[in-house]
C-alpha cells in the first residue's frame, strides 16, 4: 500500500452510520441494490446511524434518482468510470469512507461484490464478512452475521469483535424497496490514481444464446449431479419427452460439458418460471434456487430428504432417480433409453 | 514464470450428520481437495505443460491430515507445495478472511510468483474472498470468477473471461502480476494418473509455521468469532410421495396430469 492511501486504522469507534454501495450493470440499477437498502436501513435503526448509499460509474445522475428510495438519507454519485472496474469501485469507495467513516460498509453478495468488496476490507484493515443472509446488532456485542456453510446444510453466526466491518449481503434474502422518497443527493469527484487501475474491460459475451430458450418452456425437466455420468443422460431426456417438456440442468452438468450453456438454471444461467419445474437429482444450492424459485408447481426426486431443494418444492419424492424415473417415463408412456 | 496456487482441504458433511458443540461431529465428515481449487490447479498444470519454464507451487494453509489432499495436487502435476500451520491457528473458531490474507501474503512475499490461482470460493464456509483480499495486501492486480483465461505472449497481462450473473460474461484485461479466482467450469480437471500419484510420493511438502513466516500469534488473532453452528429448520410444505417406486411414481404423474403435463 502507497502512503497517500487511507491507513488501515483497524476500526476506531464511528457514529453508526452504514454506507451501501449499489451494483448496476450495461445502464441498469439491479435489484439486490433495493434489498442492500432494507438490509442498510434495518442496520442504520439498530446503530442510531445514517444511511449512505453510493453509487458509482456510469450515469449516475439517473442512477440515483433510481435509488432515490425510503429509508436513504442521502445517495453520492461517483460518475468516474462507464462500467464497473474494480480499480475505480476500491478507490472511490475508499475516499466516501475517509469522507463520512461509517461504522460497516454493505455491498452485494454480487459478482462484482465479489471483485471489490474484499479489496476494500483489507484497504481499510477491517473484518470481512461475506454472503449474509441475517444480520443482528445491539450496542454490547456488535454486530452478528447469520451465514451458511456446507451449501445450505448448516447455518452458523459469527460475531464481529471489532468497531466496523465490511459486509457483503445475499440477494434475495431482504425484501427490496420500492417506494420513491426525495434522499439528498450529492455528485462527489474523485481523483482516481490511474497508476493503480491494473485491469481494463474491454466488452461483454452472450454465454446462453443458442437453438433453445428454456425460459420460454411451460414444462421443464431439469437434472443435476445426482444423475452421476454422462451416459446416463439419455434417461432424463426421456423423461423430458414422455412429458413433452423441456430438459435444462444445474450448473454441474454444463460445467462438466454435458449440455450447453444454454440449459443452465440459476445465477449464472438463466432464471426460468414454468407453469412446472421437475428437479431430477438436484440438491438446491442457493444458486440454483435463485433461477427457478419462481417456477408455478416444484417437483423434486432426490435422495438425500435433507437437500434444499425439498424447502421449496411442492411436491416430493425422497427416492433414487434411477428407480422413480424409469416408472414416470412408463406412467406418461413413454419409452426408457 | 511462476505460479501460485491455494488449495484448501474441505470438509463435506454426509447426508444426515449431528452437530457438536462449533461444527459437524468429525464422524460425519469426508474431506477432499475444495472443487473451485482443483479447476485452479489445472489451470496451473496447464500453463506449466504449454509454457517452458513454468514452475507451479501449491499452498495451503492447514494441520497435518491436510498434506494427503495437497498431494493431490502434486499428482495432478504441481511441483512442489507449501503446508502453513501453527498451534496457534488451531485455536481459533474460525480463519477469517483477514488471518488467511497475512499468512498466504508472507507466502506470496517469499514464493515472488508471476500468477496467483486460487479458488472462487470453498465449498465449506464459502467467504469467497480470499483470492481478492490478499491480491490487495500484496499489491498485485486481480480479477475474480474467471472462466476463461488466457496470457499475452510477452507474459504481462491475462485477458479473462469474469462470469457474471445471468449468462454474461465481461471481458477483461489485467496487468501481471495478478491473482485471479477461477470459477468451476473453465476446464477439465483430470484425474491423477499412477505414474503422477507415484511421483507425488517424492515431491516436497515444506511444512512453514508463523515463525518461519516472519509472524507472530498477534497476526492470526481473528475479528470474527464463530459464535453457533445448528441445523437450519426444515422451511419444507411439499407434499411427499411415499412407497416403492412405482407407487411414488403413479402418484407424482397423477398430480403431473392434474397440472396439464404431458396433455398434448
Amino acid at each position: 500500500m502507497s502512503d497517500d492511501e487511507p491507513t488501515a486504522d483497524g476500526g476506531e469507534a464511528t457514529d453508526g452510520d452504514v454506507l451501501a454501495v449499489a451494483d448496476h450493470r450495461r445502464g441498469t440499477v439491479r435489484d439486490v441494490s433495493f434489498e442492500l437498502v432494507t438490509a442498510g436501513r434495518e442496520l442504520a435503526d439498530a446503530t442510531g446511524g445514517e444511511l449512505h448509499v453510493a453509487v458509482i460509474a456510469g450515469d449516475t445522475e439517473r442512477f440515483a434518482e433510481v435509488l432515490s428510495v425510503e429509508g436513504v438519507d442521502v445517495v453520492h454519485a461517483v460518475p468516474n468510470g462507464e462500467e464497473f472496474n474494480h480499480d475505480v469501485y476500491r478507490q472511490a469507495i475508499l475516499a466516501l469512507d475517509d469522507r463520512l467513516a461509517p461504522s460497516y460498509v454493505l455491498c452485494p453478495n454480487s459478482v462484482n461484490g465479489l471483485d471489490y468488496a474484499p479489496a476494500v476490507a483489507n484497504a481499510l484493515g477491517v473484518p470481512y464478512v461475506s454472503d449474509a443472509v441475517e444480520l443482528a446488532y445491539d450496542e454490547d456485542d456488535g454486530l452478528t452475521a447469520t451465514r451458511e456453510m456446507y451449501g445450505s446444510k448448516v447455518e452458523t453466526t459469527v460475531a464481529v469483535d471489532a468497531p466496523r466491518a465490511v459486509v457483503t449481503i445475499r440477494g434475495g434474502e431482504w425484501s427490496p424497496v420500492e417506494e420513491a422518497a426525495e434522499p439528498v443527493v450529492e455528485t462527489v469527484e474523485i481523483e482516481i490514481d490511474e497508476s493503480r487501475i491494473r485491469s481494463r474491460v474491454t466488452g461483454f459475451a452472450e454465454t446462453a444464446g443458442g437453438d433453445v430458450d428454456i425460459s420460454d418452456a411451460d414444462v421443464l425437466v431439469s437434472v443435476g449431479r445426482g444423475i452421476e455420468e454422462e451416459e446416463n443422460l439419455p434417461l432424463v431426456e426421456a423423461l423430458a419427452d414422455a412429458l413433452g417438456a423441456t430438459l435444462s440442468s444445474s450448473r454441474p452438468i454444463v460445467d462438466n460439458g454435458w449440455l450447453p450453456k444454454n440449459r443452465q438454471v440459476g445465477q449464472s444461467g438463466k432464471v426460468v418460471t414454468p407453469d412446472v419445474y421437475v428437479a431430477i437429482g438436484i440438491s438446491g444450492a442457493v444458486q440454483h434456487v435463485a433461477g427457478m424459485k419462481g417456477s408455478d408447481t416444484i417437483v423434486a426426486i432426490n435422495t438425500d430428504p435433507n437437500a434444499p431443494i425439498f424447502d421449496i418444492a411442492d411436491y416430493g419424492i425422497v427416492g433414487d432417480l434411477f428407480e422413480v424415473v424409469p416408472e414416470l417415463i412408463e406412467a406418461f408412456g413413454g419409452e426408457g433409453p | 514464470m511462476k505460479v501460485l496456487v491455494t488449495v484448501k482441504e474441505v470438509a463435506e458433511p454426509s447426508d444426515d450428520f449431528e452437530i457438536e458443540g462449533l461444527g459437524v461431529a468429525e464422524a460425519y465428515l469426508d474431506y477432499d481437495l475444495n472443487e473451485w481449487d482443483d479447476y485452479a490447479v489445472e489451470t496451473a498444470v496447464q500453463l506449466a505443460e504449454a509454457g517452458d519454464d513454468v514452475e507451479t507451487v501449491a499452498v495451503t494453509v492447514g494441520p497435518e491430515r491436510s498434506e494427503e489432499t495437497i498431494r493431490m495436487a502434486l499428482a495432478k502435476g504441481v511441483d512442489r507445495a507449501v503446508r502453513v500451520w501453527d498451534d496457534a491457528l488451531a485455536e481459533s473458531t474460525m480463519l477469517d478472511v483477514a488471518t488467511k490474507t497475512r499468512l498466504l501474503a508472507a507466502v506470496v512475499d517469499r514464493e515472488e510468483p508471476d500468477l496467483v490461482l486460487t479458488g472462487v470460493q470453498a465449498s465449506d464456509d464459502g467467504f469467497g474472498a480470499t483470492g481478492v483480499s490478499l491480491a490487495d495486501a500484496i499489491d498485485y492486480g486481480w480479477a475474480a470468477v474467471v472462466n476463461d483465461m488466457e496470457l499475452t505472449d510477452d507474459g504481462r497481462v491475462a485477458s479473462v473471461h469474469r462470469e457474471l450473473e445471468g449468462g454474461v460474461e465481461e471481458l477483461t484485461e489485467v496487468d501481471l502480476p495478478a491473482v485471479l479466482t477461477i470459477q468451476t467450469g473453465i476446464n477439465e480437471p483430470r484425474y491423477a494418473s499412477l505414474r503422477g500419484i507415484r511421483q507425488a510420493q517424492s515431491k516436497e511438502i515444506a511444512p512453514m509455521d508463523l515463525a518461519d513466516l516472519g509472524l507472530s500469534a498477534a497476526d492470526v488473532e481473528s475479528d470474527l468469532v464463530l459464535t453457533d453452528v445448528y441445523e437450519p429448520e426444515t422451511e419444507s410444505e411439499a407434499t411427499f410421495f411415499e412407497g416403492s417406486a412405482d407407487e411414488t411414481a403413479a402418484e407424482l404423474a397423477t398430480v403431473l396430469r392434474e397440472k396439464g403435463v404431458g396433455a398434448e
